[in-house]
């Protein structure tokens, strides 16, 4: 049912935890559908320096979590922003068409992540 | 790296006797059971002996009280229309349960667009029906009630003797889904006072594409498959010679072994789940705990999700099954595990082992060796997870 590349990330899933001090924290989905990530990174110089998700979720949930985080550290935030459900996916070799939307909100926890720092970091500007 | 299957109610393998058994009707005996030359003997005869047997181990009276049909949903399917309509100028009402496998459940619903009234029956969350609830849905509408005898996801035996006399006391008929009973329970449709009984072959270790009706003598039939007129214009299609001989095979062997494959099987249910339940925190049976199938070991796991417990299980050679939304095609959980009250963040986290003929107390150790450190690595992946339970464990 799987592609190779998500068994992969999901028997060895990359960058699992979260960071304690963390600039900016994402959480997407709800344990009622089956689905749910947080993703958590630490920013310098506009950039990913680290990047860490916990998720509650089927094979998809958790090999799209694990790849969104390779996909984005060391990236700029813009361009870590332009990162598609279907850049995970297509990453991953591809899901089953069944897991296109409900399992594959990687991307969206990440944009989370970075809207929660832009918006501490505006925060803070204004003090 | 070994092996261990325990999705049993998903399929079986078929008995080597059974094999033995059908072997000839695939190359020696073939003759048309419908054709008047000497070839048909044999194959008429093969048909008569297969309904005799499986009449043996339900306590049919009549070897002719048994139809042949593609296979449960089959049997579902007739059973369920036939009756309704059949009896329709005495009532459009039929009563069933919320926990019935699909073929039940969409034949009601297609009824009920076409004018009849269906009561699904709420069970508690040990998965059984509230026999005073029973009684007090039926209207003199009703014409039919189909109540499962017990359930293959959760594992929950019906009080079918109690079923079946709330129902002909009401004047109506009673269906019984046996299918994941079948071959594991003995069941005597006489002593019982079931009208119709669906069997599935599979479910005994026969061929898979075959299974059965029982109707009692008098019950109100009208075909749902119509062509040539086999099996006395009940059920048209020329017979599945090979299929229905191992079937009858089958139920020959169950007869033998089902009572001591039973207390085999609940002994290695009851090891797996207690030992479950002990080592693993916050893992919860689903289903009645004595009241249940002796394959049956359905569990659930909090803040994990099923199917990544079942790629986990896989990966360590072990074939279980999830009621989990992200396995099936649709997202819900599956109604079952939602008409036993469970959150759907709770339903997500069930799995469900179903043992069989070949597992062993080697199999449940493996199981229960590999299983909690899955549990465990999930469970340190999920957000969910108190954050307690990860130090402690």
């Amino acid at each position: 049912m799987y592609s190779e590349k998500v068994m992969d990330h999901f028997r060895n899933p990359r960058n699992v935890g979260e960071i304690p001090d963390a600039d900016g924290v994402g959480s997407v989905g709800n344990p009622v559908c089956g689905d749910m990530m947080t993703i958590s990174i630490k920013v310098k110089e506009n950039k990913i320096a680290d990047i860490k998700f916990k998720t509650f979720g089927c094979g998809a949930a958790v090999a799209t979590s694990s790849m969104i985080t390779e996909l984005a550290k060391g990236k700029n935030l813009d361009d870590a922003m332009k990162i598609t459900r279907e850049d995970v996916a297509d990453s991953l070799g591809g899901l089953p068409p069944v897991k296109m939307h409900c399992s594959n909100l990687a991307a969206d926890a990440l944009k989370e992540a970075i809207k929660d720092y832009r918006g501490k970091k505006r925060g803070k500007k204004g003090d | 790296m070994r092996q261990v299957y325990m999705d049993h109610t998903a399929g079986k393998p078929v008995d080597p006797n059974v094999i033995d058994a059908m072997k000839p009707y695939l190359d020696r005996f073939y003759g048309n059971p419908s054709s008047l030359h000497s070839f048909s003997d044999k194959t008429r005869k093969g048909i008569k002996t297969s309904q005799e047997k499986i009449a043996q181990l339900i306590g049919a009276e009549k070897s002719e009280e048994i139809l042949f049909t593609s296979g449960a949903t089959e049997s579902n399917n007739w059973a369920i229309r036939s009756l309704a309509t059949k009896n329709q100028d005495k009532g459009k009402h039929i009563i069933t349960t919320s926990i019935e496998h699909m073929s039940v459940l969409n034949v009601c619903k297609y009824l009920t667009r076409h004018g009849f009234r269906t009561t699904f029956l709420p069970v508690n969350r040990q998965g059984l029906i509230d026999l005073e609830t029973l009684k007090r849905e039926f209207l003199k509408e009703t014409t039919l009630a189909s109540v499962m005898y017990a359930n293959g996801e959760i594992g929950s035996i019906q009080p079918i003797r109690e079923v079946s006399q709330i129902v002909h006391d009401n004047g109506a008929y009673l269906h019984v889904d046996a299918t994941a009973a079948i071959g594991q329970l003995a069941i005597d449709v006489q002593d019982e006072d079931i009208d119709m009984l669906t069997i599935s072959s599979n479910s005994m270790y026969g061929p898979q594409g075959i299974g059965g009706l029982y109707v009692k003598s008098g019950t109100p039939l009208k075909p749902l498959i119509l062509g040539g007129g086999q099996q006395r214009g009940l059920r048209s299609g020329t017979e599945n010679l090979p299929g229905i001989v191992g079937m009858g095979t089958a139920a020959e062997l169950a007869k033998k072994e089902t009572s001591a494959e039973k207390n085999r099987l609940s002994r290695l249910r009851d090891a797996l789940i207690n030992q479950i339940l002990e080592n693993i925190p916050y893992s919860f049976l689903n289903g009645h705990p004595k009241k249940r199938l002796p394959d049956n070991a359905a569990v659930r796991f909090s803040f994990v999700e099923g199917e990544s417990i079942l790629l986990n299980l896989n990966m360590a050679g072990i074939a279980a099954s999830s009621g989990s939304a992200c396995t099936a095609k649709t997202l819900e959980p599956s109604h079952v595990l939602r008409a036993i009250g469970l959150k759907h963040e709770e339903a997500h986290g069930s799995v469900l082992f179903t043992l069989g003929k070949q597992n062993t107390d080697e199999d449940v150790k493996y199981v229960l060796e590999k299983l909690p450190n899955m549990i465990r690595r999930l469970r340190e992946m999920s957000p969910l997870t108190p954050k307690e339970l990860i130090e402690n464990v």
